[in-house]
């Protein structure tokens, strides 16, 4: 009896962890197709409190596992608040995680996160510490400063820091202080009296100051184009050309994978086509770049792609399902020896690919199972209704009669998190389910799906946790280049 | 024109429906055409928010018999070839009606439920159409002078007449389901359950106007079963199972998941029993061409779901258009009782046989669906008297 009881406290505990891994690779608090943002938030809050009421440890070492940047700002915020641990070696590790993660984070989530510790109320010893470590460690403050004034001022107040040089007055007094010797803060200060200063401003500063200045959007747009990055670039495609202005270039050489796909998704049909070869090239440069970095190989692969109506997403990520299909396709075809891809509406071109139509999972998965591939990759939120829960029985079916030796591996990659079940919707329980914010998690998640699975067991899971800590503490990047690289990320 | 051609009985011919889609609990079931035919084709006309007052006979504005309700858009119906083709986005926006300003607010006034814009042009109040037709068939009043019956009733029968029905933006469920819902490619209709009551059945003749027309399902009118289900939770999606002895191959695999969509196919079918193969009474309301626009309706016994709706049967007798409205138990039973107060030709001795009780027990019955106002007031005492000794 107390071994069946600790077999299945170890189940729960794993469960229950397979769950929360997931989610953090998938919710990101919005608004989804089928979810509203305010069911999202609770049932990932609620989520985010019972793991770390029950599996600190485990919870600390999410951070290390590859999931998105918004769970990573939870989990930071979350551990901040509820104190250090007692135990020695506990603390040292959870320190190095949560600033070795902080660092990690784009600057304006870990800006964001500084200044969350201001509205929770969070000021203990350890979190001064990791904000001051993160400020001393930034390359660039001064730019840091004109870029998040306000985010770092409340950190400054909060925290009773004190800035080095000319960035104490710069935050307090402004633009008000007579002048700066620094030259990006003394631009600043500029640019509140005069136009030409603010084509040296980063943009997102500069653009505020035009409106005051009352510059016409385009003449704005044209001369502050040097100073763009690359994801502001991409951001600011359709507005300029409604505005009437240049459209900036982008450079799709260096653009992320799934960013990318989201952009050609976002174009016209007519503009996909006659670019075609373009964008072409640049998804599967993006991709080679993904599989560089996290490199795998594959056997022979099929993708079962959803590109049903529900895939074009909601207001917040807009068409986020769809791109995430259509990276994955690209990843995929780049990663295995042999791919082929079955899309719900059949496509000539997935580079044309719309959001359209029921989700029949069925069929492409019954047309991917008779190529008789190694894995199929499902890429689907989760609804099945043509007809309801086909994929459930065919695949439970499949492994019962055909496929009892597991030949071949089914694993479904969700990049919607459903706020009921406080985990991506499931295809049924043959399938495992992993959840996905990018495609260039993709890679990560297939690793991760044979925990989902439910034929590993808890310590392995921990194994896993602890290694990926290890390495990812290991190759922590030295910051030395500057940052207005990495805004560009 | 013939009876022949009017429809006796609704079935979804060369029609196929496809497995449901749930959400809370409204269930939405599309409605596939294999073979579309181009020749009738339907175009949505916005007309706003405010109160509409359609001219039933005469001209636009004149005096008598009006239906005045709330209509947020018409259908537009263009059939024939070429002019389908050549109309088709051209000349739908053509302003047709007149505003008028009553006080605090406009009111909107239209000619005709159907009313001929163009040679092969038709300007149609979808579902009003079959309300107004409901309205006028059996809210009309005796005909006889029989002494029990009030002078009021007498001089104006049952005017004004006057039905309440819920529009559909008032049910938050369907709001949802219907902007979640993935449309099939070849989807040209919709069957609307809530908590798997039949509600609504809408079909077009083209997918792409259906594409276009299925928001307007929001602003359509339905019965109070929309919003007494509303709390209902959700309702089941009945896992149908594949039988795993079956298989031994991907292609057995394949017949079972088709096999399974059929089974939703029937499933549907059966649901949606109290509209689909049961006998319709219809009348006809416009002859398009070769296309027969009528109004319709189903039994009106008490005791069964009763629908009404208009209709549009191509030259082969196809259903080509459908859009129907589910009658509340009440709405039936007012419409039962004045149907055969009609055929007892309104005699109150003759009407209380036929509908098995006494005299006193119609008379209350009139009085409770709000028809008290037809009859003298000393035959309500006699009967409220006569209910009181318990006779």
């Amino acid at each position: 009896m107390p071994v069946a009881a600790e077999v299945r406290v170890e189940q729960v505990a794993r469960e229950d962890l397979v769950m929360f891994v997931n989610a953090c690779f998938s919710c990101t608090g919005q608004r989804e197709f089928y979810g509203d943002a305010r069911g999202q938030s609770v049932s990932i809050e609620f989520l985010h409190q019972y793991i770390l009421g029950n599996y600190r440890r485990l919870y600390r070492r999410t951070l290390a596992a590859g999931i998105n940047h918004f769970n990573q700002a939870q989990i930071i915020l979350n551990l901040l608040a509820i104190g250090s641990p007692a135990d020695v070696e506990e603390r040292r590790e959870e320190g190095a995680l949560i600033a070795a993660a902080l660092r990690r984070l784009p600057p304006p989530r870990a800006y964001r996160v500084l200044e969350s510790l201001r509205s929770r109320r969070i000021n203990n010893r350890r979190a001064r510490a990791i904000v001051r470590e993160y400020l001393s460690g930034r390359a660039d403050l001064a730019f840091d400063a004109v870029k998040y004034r306000a985010k770092l001022r409340a950190t400054v107040v909060h925290g009773h820091l004190k800035l080095e040089g000319e960035l104490g007055p710069f935050l307090f007094h402004g633009w008000k202080k007579r002048v700066y010797s620094q030259p990006l803060l003394e631009t600043f200060r500029k640019a509140h009296f005069a136009q030409e200063a603010l084509y040296d401003l980063p943009y997102t500063v500069a653009e505020g100051l035009a409106q005051k200045h009352g510059v016409p959007r385009d003449v704005f747009l044209q001369r502050i184009e040097p100073r763009l990055t690359q994801a502001e670039r991409l951001r600011l495609q359709e507005s300029a050309a409604r505005d009437g202005a240049e459209v900036p270039a982008v450079d799709l050489s260096r653009a992320p994978l799934t960013k990318l796909c989201l952009y050609v998704l976002a174009l016209k049909d007519p503009v996909r086509l006659e670019r075609r070869e373009e964008l072409h090239t640049a998804l599967e440069r993006a991709s080679a770049r993904v599989l560089a970095r996290a490199p795998s190989s594959l056997g022979r692969v099929a993708a079962v792609l959803d590109n049903s109506y529900s895939t074009s997403g909601s207001l917040q990520k807009r068409r986020r399902p769809l791109g995430v299909a259509l990276a994955t396709h690209y990843l995929l075809g780049a990663a295995a020896r042999e791919y082929r891809a079955f899309w719900t509406t059949p496509v000539d071109d997935p580079l044309r690919v719309v959001a359209r139509g029921q989700s029949d999972l069925a069929t492409p998965l019954l047309d991917a199972l008779e190529w008789g591939p190694d894995l199929v990759v499902i890429v689907s939120d989760g609804y099945d209704n043509d007809p309801p829960r086909a994929v459930a029985e065919l695949t439970r079916v499949f492994r019962e009669r055909l496929d009892p030796g597991r030949r071949t591996a089914l694993v479904h990659v969700n990049p919607v998190f459903d706020a009921d079940e406080h985990a991506p919707r499931s295809l049924g329980e043959a399938v495992a389910t992993v959840g996905v914010r990018d495609a260039e998690d993709v890679p990560t998640v297939l690793g991760f799906a044979r925990f989902a699975e439910g034929t590993a067991s808890l310590s392995e899971l921990e194994r896993y946790l602890a290694a990926r800590v290890a390495s990812w503490l290991a190759r922590e990047p030295r910051r030395s280049e500057p940052t207005r690289e990495e805004e560009e990320s | 024109m013939s009876r022949a051609r009017l429809i006796q009985r609704l079935e979804l011919d060369g029609l196929r429906l496809a497995p449901s889609q749930v959400w809370g609990q409204m269930r939405l079931v599309p409605v596939l055409r294999d073979e579309v035919r181009d020749d009738l084709r339907f175009a949505y006309r916005d007309y706003g928010g405010a109160l509409s007052e359609v001219t039933l006979r005469r001209e636009l504005g004149a005096a008598g018999l009006k239906y005045v309700s709330y209509i947020p858009h018409g259908l537009v119906m263009t059939w024939g070839n070429r002019q389908a083709e050549a109309v088709y986005g051209t000349r739908l926006q053509s302003h047709d009606t007149k505003k008028m300003e009553a006080g605090p607010v406009s009111v909107r006034l239209l000619h005709r439920m159907a009313h001929r814009e163009d040679r092969n042009q038709l300007r149609m109040l979808p579902l009003h159409i079959a309300m107004e037709g409901f309205l006028t068939r059996y809210f009309g009043g005796p005909e006889i002078a029989w002494s029990e019956y009030s002078k009021d009733g007498l001089s104006r029968g049952l005017n004004p007449r006057s039905e309440a029905s819920i529009p559909g933006w008032a049910s938050f469920a369907l709001d949802g389901a219907l902007r979640t819902f993935e449309l099939h490619e070849r989807q040209v209709g919709l069957l609307l359950f809530n908590a798997d009551e039949l509600l609504s059945a809408f079909i077009v003749a083209h997918p792409y106007d259906y594409r276009c027309l299925h928001r307007t399902l929001l602003e359509d009118v339905y019965g109070d079963l929309l919003l007494q289900y509303g709390y209902l939770q959700v309702v089941e999606d009945f896992g149908l199972r594949l039988d795993a002895s079956q298989v031994s191959s991907v292609a057995d695999l394949r017949a079972q998941v088709s096999r399974m969509r059929e089974d939703w196919a029937t499933f549907h079918g059966v649901m949606a029993g109290g509209l689909f193969g049961v006998d319709v009474t219809a009348w006809k309301v416009y002859e398009a061409g070769p296309f027969l626009l009528q109004h319709f309706h189903t039994s009106l016994v008490p005791t069964q779901e009763n629908h009404l709706g208009e209709v549009i049967t191509g030259p082969d007798g196809r259903l080509e258009y459908l859009k129907t409205y589910r009658l509340s138990a009440a709405q039936t039973r007012r419409a039962y009782l004045l149907q055969q107060m009609a055929s007892a030709e309104w005699d109150l001795d003759d009407a209380a046989v036929l509908l098995g009780g006494t005299r006193t027990d119609l008379v209350l019955r009139l009085q409770n669906a709000g028809f008290g106002y037809l009859l003298r007031t000393h035959v309500l005492e006699d009967a409220r008297r006569a209910k009181a000794r318990g006779r």
